[in-house]
């Protein structure tokens, strides 16, 4: 295992990464990037076999999913400091003839994005598709994939827990962000998703639920525990708890940030809690 | 003008499910998906015989989308079957993002297409998908008018890389097309030679346009038939020859006036050679309840309409 202090300096690095992204074009997702930054990058750099360089088909490598696309600046991070694409990229994020979208596309060939997302709901769907395909490939890798918490309000990813459930597609682990916000306000109040653990199980699937969601440690322990209980017959759940925003003081305990960039003062003050680690793009 | 002969009633989902079970014997590929309508979709015979390669979704189709964009990564083909309406309206976004916006190579196979579905009425008679699914950038967009063809147009597209909406029905009609015919996508189909109009027909209408043909010469009219089988990419050079010769067309569909074949012939006309036009299509309407045939009646979409409209489009050359 990466030593976990070589994990945290990805991490803020990635922090910057996002809160300059967003503040440069004034738009853009940190609250939902930032609370997703340690398991992302956790996932990317300790967690999934990744083959070298990027082939569309995955074969012999571990996949993920991103279905929750809004929060595309930490996906575009992690995949940029992890060597798909230049970092120096993160620059063109939301512009014009860039190939990084405000959601991620495959569109515009951006190496190490496999499916267009950001319309929410269908990630689920998609991931399970592949991780058919690599059982009629004889392919024992696993697949991973991302939902929001307020996502699951969508119904199509309902029609996909009883699939996978139903059809034992056992090389899936699917990680819920409940982070408790949407847009509008907190999940409770926008429509209540009661019981996420239960519900799954419910449905057929294996559950882990992790109360401390951005720490690198809980985070990695729960991934290896979930590709532990894969091949079982039975999907598997990581229902992880974190902190909108987490990491920036003022970005923290509010769905406020959900989709609006720091200001000039702002940015510098978030950027001031996370030093730089491993260079600015 | 060229005679065609019915070989025999069949309906043209056969085609599709008898293309499927050919495919699953030459192309290992090739995996379908169906949600809760293998019987309807005539694919028992391919999964007999592919397991493995069958995914049985159930009922949902938004579900049945993803799974199947999912599945090409890694080197399948996935034929995703339903009832034209399901596989179209009920899951344009999924189709939007996870395939056409995505460039996954996705086969979404729609039966029961148009008012010839029949007795189940509006609910389940889709008139708008043609328009839906053309609009998709990237999509290819099928309507094979018999048996033969839509068996030759399944095996056709299993080749094609990139997402294909191909759309078929559920009545048995007139299988006249050869049997062997090669069924190339984005070329149409000379029919039948004439001066007089041009008849532009896809799907279950283009058996009709010959009917209308036959009528036609009768009264001294020689009329063109050409076979859209493929309304996007849309085969500009074969309209724009024919017209050039004839100076006016007839477009016919089972489906709305509104975003079909005909809304793809006059905007081709408008752009290169303006020309009288007539539509026969569905007038911005819902289906009802009914046979077949008292619906193609009703409607305006049988031999009799086009007849109408030829000698209408005539007047205005």
């Amino acid at each position: 295992m990466a030593k976990l202090d070589e994990l945290q300096d990805i991490v803020v690095q990635t922090r910057r990464d996002i809160l300059r992204m967003v503040h440069k074009v004034n738009s853009g997702h940190p609250g939902g990037s930032l609370g997703c930054t340690e398991f992302l990058v956790a996932l990317y750099n300790e967690v999934m076999d990744l083959k070298e360089g990027f082939d569309m088909d995955g074969k012999d490598e571990d996949l993920f999913f991103l279905s929750n696309g809004h929060i595309s600046p930490v996906f575009y991070s992690v995949l940029a400091r992890k060597g798909y694409f230049p970092v120096e990229e993160l620059n063109t994020f939301r512009l014009l003839n860039s190939r990084l979208q405000g959601h991620p596309t495959t569109h515009e060939g951006l190496p190490g994005v496999r499916v267009a997302s950001g319309s929410l709901g269908q990630g689920m769907s998609v991931a399970i598709g592949a991780a058919l395909g690599k059982k009629l490939n004889g392919d024992d890798k696993l697949v991973y994939s991302l939902h929001g918490d307020g996502e699951l309000q969508e119904g199509q990813n309902w029609e996909a827990i009883m699939y996978a459930a139903g059809n034992k597609v056992d090389n899936l682990i699917s990680t819920i962000d409940r982070n408790g916000q949407q847009i509008d306000g907190p999940t409770e109040e926008i429509l209540p998703l009661g019981n996420l653990k239960e519900k799954f199980e419910v449905f057929g699937w294996d559950v882990l639920e992790v109360a401390e969601g951005n720490s690198l440690e809980a985070i990695v322990n729960a991934l290896n525990e979930a590709k532990s209980r894969t091949g079982k017959g039975k999907p598997v759940c990581i229902i992880l708890d974190t902190m909108m925003g987490n990491g920036v003081d003022f970005m923290m305990h509010t769905h406020a940030w959900h989709g609006k960039a720091p200001s000039d003062e702002q940015l510098e003050n978030a950027l001031g809690q996370n030093p730089e680690t491993l260079g600015d793009y | 003008m060229t005679k065609y002969i019915d070989q025999g009633k069949n309906d043209t989902r056969s085609g599709y499910g008898d293309a499927m079970t050919e495919l699953g014997r030459t192309n290992p590929n090739v995996v379908a998906l169906c949600a809760d309508l293998i019987g309807s979709l005539k694919i028992q015979p391919f999964i007999d015989e592919n397991p493995e390669r069958f995914f049985q979704v159930g009922i949902a189709e938004a579900n049945m989308m993803g799974i199947a964009a999912g599945l090409t990564i890694g080197g399948k083909i996935p034929f995703a079957s339903t009832f034209a309406n399901f596989a179209t309206g009920r899951v344009y976004d999924q189709i939007r993002q996870s395939i056409a916006y995505s460039d996954k190579n996705v086969k979404i196979c729609a039966s029961h297409a148009g008012v010839t579905l029949g007795e189940d009425g509006a609910t389940h008679q889709i008139l708008e998908d043609i328009g839906m699914m053309k609009m998709l950038p990237g999509m290819t967009v099928i309507n094979p008018c018999d048996y033969n063809q839509t068996k030759a147009a399944t095996l056709a597209i299993a080749d094609h890389v990139g997402p294909v909406y191909l759309r078929f029905g559920r009545p048995k009609v007139a299988n006249f097309t050869p049997v062997d015919q090669k069924f190339e996508i984005g070329k149409a189909v000379m029919l039948s030679e004439g001066t007089d109009v041009t008849i532009v027909a896809t799907g279950h209408l283009v058996w009709e346009a010959l009917i209308a043909a036959e009528k036609l010469e009768e009264q001294g009219i020689s009329a063109e038939v050409i076979n859209f089988h493929t309304i996007k990419p849309f085969d500009e050079e074969a309209l724009l020859k024919s017209v050039k010769k004839t100076g006016c067309v007839v477009s016919a569909e089972e489906h709305n006036f509104l975003g079909g074949l005909g809304e793809s012939v006059a905007r081709t006309l408008t752009v290169h050679n303006p020309t009288p036009q007539e539509f026969v299509a569905t007038q911005d309407t819902f289906g009802e309840s009914g046979t077949p045939e008292q619906l193609m009646e009703k409607y305006g979409l049988n031999n009799k309409a086009i007849e109408k409209a030829v000698l209408k489009v005539l007047k205005r050359k």
